[in-house]
C-alpha cells in the first residue's frame, strides 16, 4: 500500500496485477490516432477503399445525427439525449461486423449500432421526445428496443442466445447475438449473471462493453480495480481489450468474436477501450467531475478524425468525396430536424393502448371514463 | 378423472404443456434431475431433455431474464422460483422488463413468459420462505397475476397461463400441494373456465367470502361451520387477482351486502384494500356493513413457532362474518 503527496491512500492490485483498470499492452488496434495501419496477426483485416470510406460515412454521419440531436434537446424539442460522442468508431466497428441474421441488443446510447442495423434516426427521437418508448419492431432490423435499465438487456441478449441453440442455429453458417453494456454495467448483478450463464450454457453471444472511462460521474476505477476484459478470464471465456476509437479494429474483432459464437465456441468479452467524449446526457455538467485535459487528450485520439487522416494518407479520397460526405451529413441533419419538428404528440387515449394482449375490463372502464371526462370538456367549450 | 395432488396436477399440466407446444420451456433451481424442490417437475426432464426443462444457475434475476430473451427468440419458458421469498432478486426483470416490453414496442412484441411461485405460509419454514408478495405483482401493469387453490384448477391454469401471450405470475399455494382431487386430465382447455374467471365454490346468500390460493379451503370449511350458525357464505375462489373478476364479485356483494377478503398476506396496501375499494365503489347502496379484510398482520412473517397467530384460519374468519352482522 502507498500513499501519496496528498495523503490518498492507493492498494496493491492482486498477485501480477497493478490494481489499475486502464489499458493494457495487448490492446488491439489497427488504425493508430494518427491514421496509420497497423497489422496485428492474430486480427487481418482486409477491406477494400469502398469499404474503408463507407465505414467513414457511416462514423461522419452518426456524429451528425448526434449532433443535431444534442441541438435539437437544447431547443426544447427533445425531452433528454444520450450522446454517443466519441464512441462512433466502437460502434459502427462492432455493428459493421454484424450479419444480417445476427441479433443486437443495446443500451440506450447505441445510435451508431441503430444506424447499421437501418433504423431510422427519427424512431430514436421519438423515444427522447417522449412521444413512445421506443416502439420499433426489434425483428425488422434484428435490433432489439433501447434498455434503460443498466445491464437488464445482456440477460434477454443470452436467454436470445439459448433460443438460436435451441434452434439448432449454430454452426458456421449460424447465428449470433451481440449485448452492448458499458463500463458501469459492469457493476450490475445482470451482467455477472449473464457472463455465467452464456458461459456455462456455450451461448453464441458476444458481450460488448464500450468502456467510456464515466458512469455519469465515476471515474472506471470506481467500478474495477482490474481492466475490465479481464473479467472474462474468471467466468471462463476470452476477453479482449480493443481500441475503441479504432473502428478497424473494432469491426475485426467484433467478427472473429461473432463467427466463433456462431460456429458454438461460445461468449467473448470485448473490452472497447474509448471516451465518453460529451456529457453523460443532455442534463449531465461533466465540468463537476472530469478535468478539460483529459478531453483534450482523447480528442488527439478522434475516432472519425483518423480514418479520415487515413484516407488522406492513402490518397484513397479526394475533396469532393469528403465534401459530399459533408452534404449527405447535412441532408440528415435536416431531415430529423423536420421529422422531430412535425411529430405528433400520441392521443391521450393510447395511454390505455399496448398493455396487454387483449385490454382487460378494467382498462376499458378506464379508458371510457378518461375519453368521457375529456369529452365533457369539449362540450363545455361548444356551449 | 383421477385423483391428484395439486403438486402432481401442475405437473401433469406441464407435461401437457410441453407435449402439446415444442417451444415450451421449464427452466428454474433444481426443476431437472430432482424434479423441483416441491416435485412440481419431478420426471419432466427425463422425458423431455435438458434443454427444454433447463437446470439453470442459481439466481432469479439471471432466470427471469434469460426467459425474456427466449420469449424474444419465440419460446414460452416456464420458470419457477423456489421459495415467493426468493423473487426479489428477480424483481427489476419482472417489473421493468418483462411486463413493459410490449408497451415499449407499442405492441410489436410479445413475452409469454410464465413465472411459477410457491407462495404463503403454514409449513414451519424459515425465514423468506412463507411470504405472499402477490400485491406487489398486481400493482405492476402489464402483468397478469393468478393463484390456483387446487388440484384441478392448477392443471387448467398452468397450461392456460402457458398459452397466454402475456406473462404471467404464476402463484401455488405451498402448503395445500398435497391436497388431493379429482381432475379431468382427459378434456381439453375449451371447457375450462377462462383465467381470468373467478369461480364460486360455495353458494350462498349471507355474506361474500373471497379468498384465493391457500385460503380457499380455509373459506370453504368456514362456509360449512357457519351453516351450523344458520349463516349461508358465497365462497368465490378469486383465481385471477389480476385482472380482478369484478363483475362476479360486485354481483355477490350486491346480493348478500356483507362482504369478507382473507389473504395471508399482509392487509396494508394488498389484494383485500383494492376489493373493499371497489366493492365501496359499486355496491354502496347494497351494503349492510363495511368490508373487512382477515389476513396477515403489517408485520415481516414471523417466526415459523408464531405463524399460526399470523395466518388466517377457520375462527378469524368466522369471526370477522361475525362482526359484519354487528352493523
Amino acid at each position: 500500500m502507498t500513499v501519496d503527496a496528498d495523503g490518498a491512500v492507493t492498494a496493491p492490485g492482486p498477485g501480477s496485477l497493478d490494481g489499475q483498470p486502464g489499458p493494457r499492452a495487448e490492446l488491439i488496434q489497427l488504425l493508430t490516432p494518427e491514421g496509420e495501419r497497423v497489422e496485428h496477426p492474430d486480427y487481418p483485416l482486409d477491406l477494400t477503399t469502398d469499404q474503408i470510406k463507407s465505414l467513414y460515412r457511416d462514423l461522419v454521419l452518426v456524429r451528425r445525427i448526434d449532433t443535431e440531436a444534442i441541438a435539437l434537446q437544447r431547443q426544447g424539442e427533445l425531452g433528454i439525449w444520450a450522446s454517443l460522442l466519441g464512441q462512433e468508431a466502437a460502434q459502427v466497428g462492432s455493428a459493421r461486423a454484424l450479419g444480417p441474421r445476427d441479433m443486437a441488443f443495446p443500451t440506450y446510447r447505441e445510435h451508431g449500432v441503430a444506424w447499421c442495423r437501418g433504423l431510422d434516426p427519427v424512431k430514436l427521437l421519438e423515444l427522447f421526445r417522449g412521444v413512445s418508448h421506443g416502439g420499433w419492431d426489434p425483428a425488422e432490423h434484428h435490433f432489439h428496443l433501447y434498455t434503460i435499465v443498466i445491464g437488464a438487456q445482456t440477460l434477454h441478449a443470452t436467454g436470445y442466445a439459448m433460443g438460436i441453440q435451441r434452434d439448432g442455429q449454430v454452426g458456421e453458417s449460424g447465428e449470433a447475438v451481440i449485448a452492448y453494456f458499458g463500463d458501469g454495467a459492469t457493476s450490475q448483478g445482470d451482467v455477472n449473471e449473464a457472463f455465467i450463464w452464456a458461459s456455462v450454457f456455450n451461448a453464441p453471444v458476444v458481450f460488448f462493453c464500450q468502456n467510456n472511462q464515466w458512469a455519469i460521474s465515476e471515474p472506471l476505477e470506481r467500478q474495477s480495480r482490474i481492466p475490465l476484459y479481464q473479467r472474462a478470464r474468471g467466468f471462463g471465456f476470452p476477453g479482449i481489450q480493443v481500441d475503441g476509437n479504432d473502428v478497424f479494429g473494432c469491426l475485426a474483432v467484433t467478427r472473429k468474436a461473432l463467427q466463433a459464437a456462431r460456429e458454438g465456441q461460445g461468449p467473448t468479452l470485448i473490452e472497447a477501450y474509448t471516451y465518453r467524449m460529451g456529457a453523460h446526457t443532455t442534463t449531465d455538467d461533466p465540468t463537476r467531475y472530469r478535468l478539460a485535459s483529459e478531453l483534450e487528450a482523447w480528442k488527439l485520439k478522434d475516432p472519425v478524425e483518423r480514418v479520415k487522416a487515413f484516407l488522406v494518407r492513402t490518397g484513397s479520397a479526394d475533396a469532393a468525396f469528403f465534401d459530399g460526405i459533408d452534404e449527405e451529413a447535412a441532408q440528415i441533419g435536416r431531415h430529423i430536424r423536420k421529422a422531430c419538428l412535425e411529430m405528433p404528440d400520441p392521443a391521450p387515449l393510447a395511454i390505455f393502448e399496448n398493455v396487454y394482449t387483449e385490454p382487460t375490463a378494467l382498462l376499458r372502464a378506464e379508458r371510457e371514463q378518461y375519453a368521457a371526462y375529456l369529452d365533457s370538456f369539449v362540450s363545455e367549450e361548444a356551449r | 378423472m383421477t385423483a391428484l395432488t395439486l403438486s402432481k396436477a401442475l405437473n401433469e399440466g406441464l407435461r401437457k404443456a410441453l407435449e402439446d407446444d415444442p417451444k415450451v420451456i421449464v427452466m428454474g433451481e433444481d426443476v431437472g434431475k430432482l424434479g423441483g424442490v416441491f416435485r412440481v417437475t419431478d420426471g419432466l426432464q427425463k422425458d423431455f431433455g435438458e434443454s427444454r426443462v433447463v437446470d439453470t444457475p442459481l439466481a432469479e434475476s439471471g432466470i427471469v431474464g434469460t426467459a425474456i430473451g427466449l420469449a424474444l427468440r419465440g419460446y414460452r419458458p416456464v420458470c419457477e422460483i423456489q421459495f415467493d421469498g426468493f423473487v426479489f432478486p428477480a424483481f427489476d426483470q419482472i417489473v421493468s422488463q418483462l411486463a413493459k416490453m410490449r408497451l415499449r414496442s407499442l405492441g410489436r412484441v410479445s413475452v409469454p413468459v410464465v413465472i411459477r411461485i410457491p407462495f404463503g405460509g403454514g409449513i414451519g419454514a424459515v425465514e423468506h420462505h412463507s411470504e405472499s408478495p402477490e400485491a406487489l405483482f398486481v400493482h405492476t401493469a402489464g402483468l397478469r397475476v393468478v393463484a390456483c387453490s387446487g388440484p384441478a384448477d392448477a392443471y387448467t391454469m398452468i397450461q392456460q397461463s402457458i398459452r397466454c401471450d402475456d406473462p404471467v405470475i404464476f402463484f401455488e399455494p405451498k402448503r395445500r400441494y398435497w391436497d388431493k382431487e379429482e381432475v379431468d386430465t382427459g378434456s381439453g382447455l375449451d371447457a375450462a373456465l377462462p383465467l381470468e374467471a373467478a369461480r364460486t365454490v360455495a353458494a350462498g346468500d349471507d355474506v361474500t367470502l373471497l379468498a384465493y390460493g391457500p385460503m380457499v379451503r380455509t373459506c370453504a370449511e368456514a362456509a360449512v361451520a357457519a351453516r351450523e350458525d344458520g349463516r349461508s357464505l358465497d365462497v368465490i375462489d378469486l383465481r385471477s387477482l389480476s385482472p380482478l373478476d369484478l363483475g362476479t364479485i360486485v354481483a355477490s356483494a350486491r346480493r348478500t351486502g356483507r362482504c369478507v377478503i382473507v389473504h395471508e398476506a399482509p392487509v396494508t396496501g394488498g389484494i383485500g384494500a383494492e376489493i373493499a375499494a371497489r366493492v365501496t365503489e359499486e355496491c354502496f347502496y347494497q351494503l349492510e356493513a363495511p368490508v373487512l379484510r382477515v389476513g396477515g398482520f403489517s408485520t415481516p412473517y414471523p417466526p415459523s413457532r408464531l405463524e399460526e397467530h399470523y395466518l388466517p384460519d377457520l375462527d378469524r374468519v368466522l369471526d370477522a362474518v361475525d362482526r359484519t352482522f354487528a352493523y
